[in-house]
Parts: structure tokens; C-alpha cells; sequence
């Protein structure tokens, strides 16, 4: 089974072009196709677990060669896949959550026109992202990098008759590009220095490499990572990612492709673990993200938005764990799972209410939604507890093992990164517990058109199970080390670390912390009335609002400059090169133009030049005496 | 007689054929002036010859007749040709030169 894994990026991706090619013949059907060619990527993933935990530990790598890819004198590059414990983890997580979307989708995009695309778009995504984490090559993950990337554009603009989405959508894939040129100088530098661009080559000759030259390509895998991942300086594009269809924001932008970064982090541990610079850097940017990330979604009101900035957010958590090293790579990715299945959720749960709300995603005009919609209600309950850290739910199993590994460590940097991570926990306690108050409690404050009511059976369905997901997997895979002793081969023993505070400290710590943030968020806007309009504020909080101007610090830092940058070279070139070609030719017209006057028609003044000319011919001839 | 005096009064030809085609608006008497600056130079070659004792410039007399003869003929047939499309053999007439 495990030589069969290349079916897994094969049937979606078949699936993606008979959709796409068969056209509107495919419209009654299409998207349970769709459903189905996602279905049989998680039974064939599902088969390749089984046998896979069948084997011994140290046997659980096994690469398929596919086929010879690149063979070209120094570059000999195969395409292959690496089917390990951790890309395994990402199959499952991908392919369960991808056909749990796939089947909400089903009734959610029910009355588009373009479900059937909408469907081979989604499926070419699950082909795509498959491809980036079973590949045993920087460049075949590259062609699975590009490919989410483009699936991610198609599905943020799958609306794009509105402008301001297509603008959101080309936003996404230009903020993109930026970080893929991290990767694409990455594999240059690898290729340079470690001799190849496959996993095998580069993580044989780390070790051997100088620490500038490690430290060189983890910074550019980490520009790479932060694009992907929307982390800090290029998180700009997620929250205008919310333009697409409720499912996509799911699956895409919650679960999966925004987690590829740390997936790449972590796959790149042989390089991080000898450039300890670089790795302080991958985890100072996710504790400022996650810090950036809660403080934005303190202040959203948009439903989708704040559960982008939490997303952010909870990413930054990932990124921190992944920077701290070995004692952090399973727990990144242990959160990385948990949060794919509560944030997948909640996303679903957001969809369904505005499913119910006639597409309002205002949270200031939900309210008491809880009677309308108990099963919403109920699931996105269990989300947002797990993403609390409330035991025993999911996210207090990982979260919390993130928070402690942070404050590991010597000198400032542990109280810096934990501290961060345990006032990030207060903050997420907060503004989750809002959002959830603002959608679920208080009083209702919807306008006068909208009905709410519970969504149909396809829809409610994978929430229940995302949810049961959110409740217990943590506790589950948490029990007896599994999930880390799973991942063992992959991440390499992490030795036990004493945090610089007792770990009982720690946890009561962010038990409290996260209290607090409810206790404040039901305080303001579970028991008090929550304004229909958003009031005036302090200046944190427009700045909060406005995603800490960064659009506008984009603008003025790098759009401007680089306009500016642009028009005078274009200035330059229109001056200096074009105006030394037009001037030459310009001489030369002019020249013609004088020269012309003697051509004036007038056969008897040719004859008086021809005279002139002879008598002078003679005069020379005789004076020189030739 | 001194030959010198052939050159001279060749010079003096030479000169009314070459102000007769300058100052002339008239295409044949022009073609006339071009005439007597060919005969000039014929009667200079032929002086030269004298005055050298060789048979040169003689021959290269001659050659200047055929060509004359020539240029006549083709010279003639343009004035004429000139004359049908336009009515006129007025020099300054036809000005599709004119750059």
C-alpha cells in the first residue's frame, strides 16, 4: 500500500481535470465526484496508516521512486515521494478534513452556479497539497507549494464578478510570490552549498555545511514559510483571503495550505538544527505573530476576519514551537493537527450561521443564536473551548506543551518567547470567547430580513465529527506520548528540558490568564448589551481594527518607494537611452531636411552645380598638379 | 598661327554654350548651348592634338562626335516628349525633382 501512496496526488487531481474538462455534462454529478475522489484519497491514506503503524519505528520512512525527473549532469533530481510518520500526519489531517469539507461544501455552494468548478478547484487543492507534503524533494514540495498557491487564488476569487474579492485573491498570490522567491533562493543556495535539492542529499551534507550558509538558507526558507503561512512581515493577505466561500476559508486558510510553512520548518530540521540563529529568528517572528494575530482579532467584528487573526494567531504558536528546536517540532505539529480540526470547525460553524443569516458576517448583528441553532451552537462550543486550552479538550494538550517548551531555555529568551506564548493564551481566551459570546448570546440584534435556522444534515454532519475531533483527539493522541513518539523518527529525540518555571506554574498560570480573557469577553459582551454599530474607540483598538495599518505600512514602506523606484528608472530609460537614440536620429533628419533645400527641381540650377563643381574639380586637378 | 589661339577662342565657345544653357529658359536653345560646349571642346581637343604633334586628341574628337550625335537624337526626343504632356519646353517648368 505504501508503494501505492502516488494515488493519493493521482485521483484528486484526475478528478480536478474531468471537472473541469467535461464542462457543464458534468454539472448533476460533479461535486459528488469530487466528494468521492476525496473520499478515496483518505481510504488509500487511511490503508498506508495502517500498514505503516504495522512496521517498527526506525522502519517507517519508505520512499517511492516515481520517475527520473531532472537527469542533467550536476542536477540529477528524481521525483519521488517520502512517506514518513510526519508526512503521514499531514495526509490525514488533509485528505479527513478535505472530505468533511468536501461534503459541507455540497449543501453550502447548493444554489451556485459554479459548484461543479468549485469542486475540481477544491480537488485540484487536495492534489496539490498532498504533492507538497509526500514529496522527497525541495523542488517536487515546490511544484505542491505552487500548486496550493494557485488553487488558493482560483477559490479566494472563485466569486471574483465582485471586484474587491478578485482584488482579495490577487493580493493573496502577489504576497505569495514574495515568500516563493524565498523558497526558489533557498533551493539555490542548497544547490550551492549541499550539493542537491532533495531531502536525502541536503540533510546528509547539513551537518558538514559552515553555520553562515545554514543560517543563510533557513532565513530564506523562513521568508518562504511566513508567506505561506501569513506570518509576520507577509501575513497581510489572510484576512482579505476570507473573501471565498466560507468551506475554502476552512479547509485552505484554517487547516491545511497556511499550515505548510511550519510543515516545511519542521521538515527542515537537519539545516535549522545548525543554525541556531536562524532558528531564534523562526521563533521570535511566531511569538510576534501571535501576539500581532490576537491583538487584530480583539478588535474584528467580521466573524470570518477575527477567525483569520486567530488563525494567524494560533499559526504564530506553531511557528514558535517549531523555533525552539527538537523539544518543539512535535508539539508545533501536534497543534498544528489539533487546530486543524477546531479551527476547521468553527469555520464550518461560521458558515453555517451565515448559511442561517442570509450571508451576514457582522457579528454585531447575530446574537442569541444558540436557540436558533443548537447544533451549531453545540459544536462551535467544543471549538472554541479546545482552542481555549480548556482541559480536557484538544487544544490544552498541545498548547499548553507549547507554552511550557518556550520556557525552555537560557538567559532572556525563555521569559521573552513563554511570556509571549502564556499573555497570547490570555488574549486568545478573549477575543475567542467574544466572538463566540457576540454569534451565540446575548440579545438577538439581527435585522429584519433575516430568519435564522438550522442548516441541513450534509452540513451539520461534518461539524458534528470536526468537533468530536476538537473534543478528544487531543486527549487522545496526547495519552501515553503517542502522537510524539509517533513523530520520534522523524523530529528526532528531543532530550527533557526543565522550564525556567515549575511546569505546574506555567499551567495554572495560563489557566488563569485564559479565565480572565472569558470572564472580561462575557462581561463586555456576554451580560452587557454589545452596540449594533461599532463605537468609537481608542486608538489601539482602530489600529487593531485596521490590522495594525498594515496595509498602509505595506503601502508606504514598499509600494511607494518602489513606484517611485519604478518611475524613475522609467524616467531614466525614456531620458537617457531612448533620448540618446532620438536625438541621433533626430541630427540626422535634420541634417537631411537642410540638405533637401538643394534639391529644388530646377533642371538649369543642377547644371549651374555641375559647373561649379567641374571648375573647382579642374582648379584642384591643375593646382595640385596631379 | 599659335595654336594657343584655338584654345582661347575654345574657352570663349565654351563660355556662351555654358551661360546659353544657365541662362537660357528655352530647352532647345539650352540644347544649343550644350552643342556649342561639345564643339568648344572638340576644337580644344583638336588644338591640343596640333600642338603636341600627336593623333590623341584627334580620336577623342571623334568619339565626342558619335556622342553628340547621340545626345541629339535622345535629347531631342525628350524635348518633344516634354512638349505632348505639358505644352511647354520651358526649363523651369518641370519641377518633380524638387526634394
Amino acid at each position: 500500500m505504501l508503494d501505492l501512496t502516488w494515488l493519493l496526488i493521482a485521483v484528486p487531481l484526475a478528478s480536478s481535470f474531468v471537472l473541469l474538462l467535461l464542462g457543464k455534462r458534468a454539472n448533476p454529478w460533479g461535486h459528488w465526484l469530487g466528494v468521492a475522489a476525496s473520499g478515496t484519497a483518505f481510504v488509500i491514506g487511511l490503508l498506508a496508516l495502517i500498514q505503516m503503524l504495522g512496521l517498527d519505528a526506525h522502519d517507517r520512512s519508505h520512499a517511492v521512486h516515481l520517475f527520473s525527473w531532472i537527469p542533467g549532469g550536476e542536477l540529477n533530481l528524481d521525483a519521488g515521494l517520502l512517506v514518513d510518520p510526519l508526512s503521514m500526519t499531514f495526509v490525514m489531517l488533509v485528505t479527513f478534513v478535505g472530505t468533511l469539507i468536501h461534503i459541507y461544501s455540497v449543501a453550502y455552494m447548493e444554489h451556485d452556479p459554479n459548484r461543479r468548478i468549485f469542486f475540481a478547484y477544491l480537488n485540484l487543492f487536495v492534489a496539490a497539497m498532498l504533492l507538497l507534503v509526500l514529496a522527497d524533494s525541495y523542488l517536487l514540495l515546490f511544484v505542491g507549494w505552487e500548486g496550493v498557491g494557485l488553487a488558493s487564488y482560483l477559490l479566494i476569487g472563485f466569486w471574483n464578478q465582485k471586484p474587491e474579492y478578485a482584488t482579495a485573491a490577487n493580493k493573496a498570490f502577489v504576497v505569495n510570490r514574495i515568500g516563493d522567491i524565498g523558497l526558489i533562493l533557498a533551493m539555490g543556495l542548497m544547490f550551492t552549498y549541499l550539493g542537491g535539492v532533495d531531502f536525502a542529499t541536503v540533510f546528509a551534507a547539513a551537518p558538514e555545511a559552515s553555520t553562515a550558509q545554514l543560517t543563510a538558507i533557513g532565513l530564506t526558507l523562513l521568508l518562504a514559510a511566513t508567506g505561506k503561512s501569513a506570518q509576520f512581515p507577509l501575513q497581510s493577505w489572510l484576512g482579505d483571503a476570507m473573501a471565498g466561500p466560507t468551506p475554502v476559508s476552512a479547509l485552505i486558510h484554517a487547516a491545511t495550505m497556511v499550515t505548510a510553512g511550519v510543515y516545511l520548518i519542521v521538515r527542515s530540521a537537519p539545516i535549522y538544527e545548525g543554525a541556531p540563529a536562524a532558528q531564534t529568528v523562526v521563533a521570535a517572528i511566531g511569538a510576534f505573530t501571535l501576539i500581532l494575530g490576537a491583538l487584530i482579532g480583539m478588535a474584528k467584528d467580521d466573524i470570518k476576519k477575527a477567525l483569520a487573526a486567530s488563525t494567524m494567531s494560533q499559526i504564530g504558536y506553531m511557528m514558535l514551537a517549531a523555533g525552539l528546536g527538537p523539544i518543539g517540532y512535535a508539539f508545533a505539529i501536534f497543534h498544528l493537527v489539533t487546530h486543524g480540526f477546531f479551527k476547521a470547525g468553527m469555520f464550518l460553524g461560521a458558515g453555517s450561521v451565515m448559511h442561517g443569516m442570509h450571508d451576514q458576517v457582522d457579528m454585531r448583528r447575530y446574537g442569541a443564536l444558540r436557540t436558533a441553532m443548537v447544533t451549531t451552537w453545540v459544536t462551535f462550543g467544543l471549538g472554541w473551548l479546545a482552542i481555549l486550552g480548556v482541559p480536557p479538550f484538544s487544544g490544552f494538550w498541545s498548547k499548553d506543551k507549547i507554552i511550557e517548551a518556550a520556557f525552555v531555555g537560557e538567559g532572556a529568551q525563555p521569559w521573552i518567547l513563554g511570556g509571549a506564548a502564556l499573555i497570547g493564551a490570555g488574549l486568545t481566551a478573549f477575543y475567542m470567547s467574544r466572538l463566540f459570546f457576540m454569534t451565540f448570546h446575548g440579545k438577538a440584534r439581527w435585522t429584519d430580513d433575516q430568519h435564522p435556522h438550522e442548516s441541513p444534515a450534509l452540513m451539520t454532519v461534518p461539524m458534528i465529527i470536526l468537533a468530536v475531533g476538537s473534543a478528544f483527539l487531543g486527549l487522545f493522541l496526547a495519552m501515553g506520548d503517542r502522537f510524539t513518539d509517533w513523530l520520534e523518527p522523524v523530529t528526532g529525540h528531543a532530550e527533557h528540558h526543565e522550564p525556567v518555571l515549575p511546569v505546574p506554574v506555567i499551567m495554572v498560570a495560563t489557566l488563569l490568564l485564559v479565565a480572565l480573557g472569558a470572564w472580561v469577553a462575557w462581561r463586555k459582551y456576554g451580560a452587557a448589551d454589545v452596540p449594533e454599530t461599532a463605537p468609537a474607540a481608542s486608538l489601539a483598538t482602530i489600529a487593531a481594527r485596521n490590522d495594525m495599518f498594515q496595509d498602509s505600512v505595506n503601502r508606504g514602506v514598499f509600494e511607494r518607494p518602489g513606484t517611485h523606484l519604478t518611475r524613475t528608472l522609467v524616467y531614466a530609460d525614456a531620458a537617457l537611452v531612448d533620448g540618446a537614440v532620438d536625438k541621433t536620429a533626430h541630427s540626422f533628419a535634420r541634417t537631411g531636411e537642410s540638405v533637401r533645400k538643394t534639391q529644388n527641381g530646377q533642371v538649369r540650377s543642377y547644371a549651374l552645380t555641375m559647373l561649379v563643381g567641374l571648375v573647382i574639380v579642374i582648379i584642384v586637378v591643375v593646382q595640385g598638379g596631379l | 598661327m599659335d595654336p594657343i589661339n584655338f584654345v582661347i577662342l575654345a574657352s570663349i565657345l565654351f563660355a556662351i554654350g555654358a551661360a546659353a544653357v544657365l541662362l537660357r529658359r528655352n530647352a532647345i536653345i539650352a540644347f544649343m548651348g550644350v552643342e556649342l560646349m561639345l564643339n568648344a571642346a572638340n576644337l580644344a581637343l583638336v588644338a591640343f592634338s596640333r600642338m603636341h604633334g600627336e593623333i590623341d586628341g584627334q580620336i577623342m574628337a571623334f568619339f565626342v562626335l558619335v556622342v553628340a550625335a547621340a545626345e541629339v537624337v535622345v535629347g531631342l526626343a525628350i524635348i518633344i516628349a516634354v512638349f505632348r504632356a505639358r505644352q511647354t519646353i520651358s526649363l523651369d517648368e518641370p519641377a518633380e525633382l524638387k526634394g
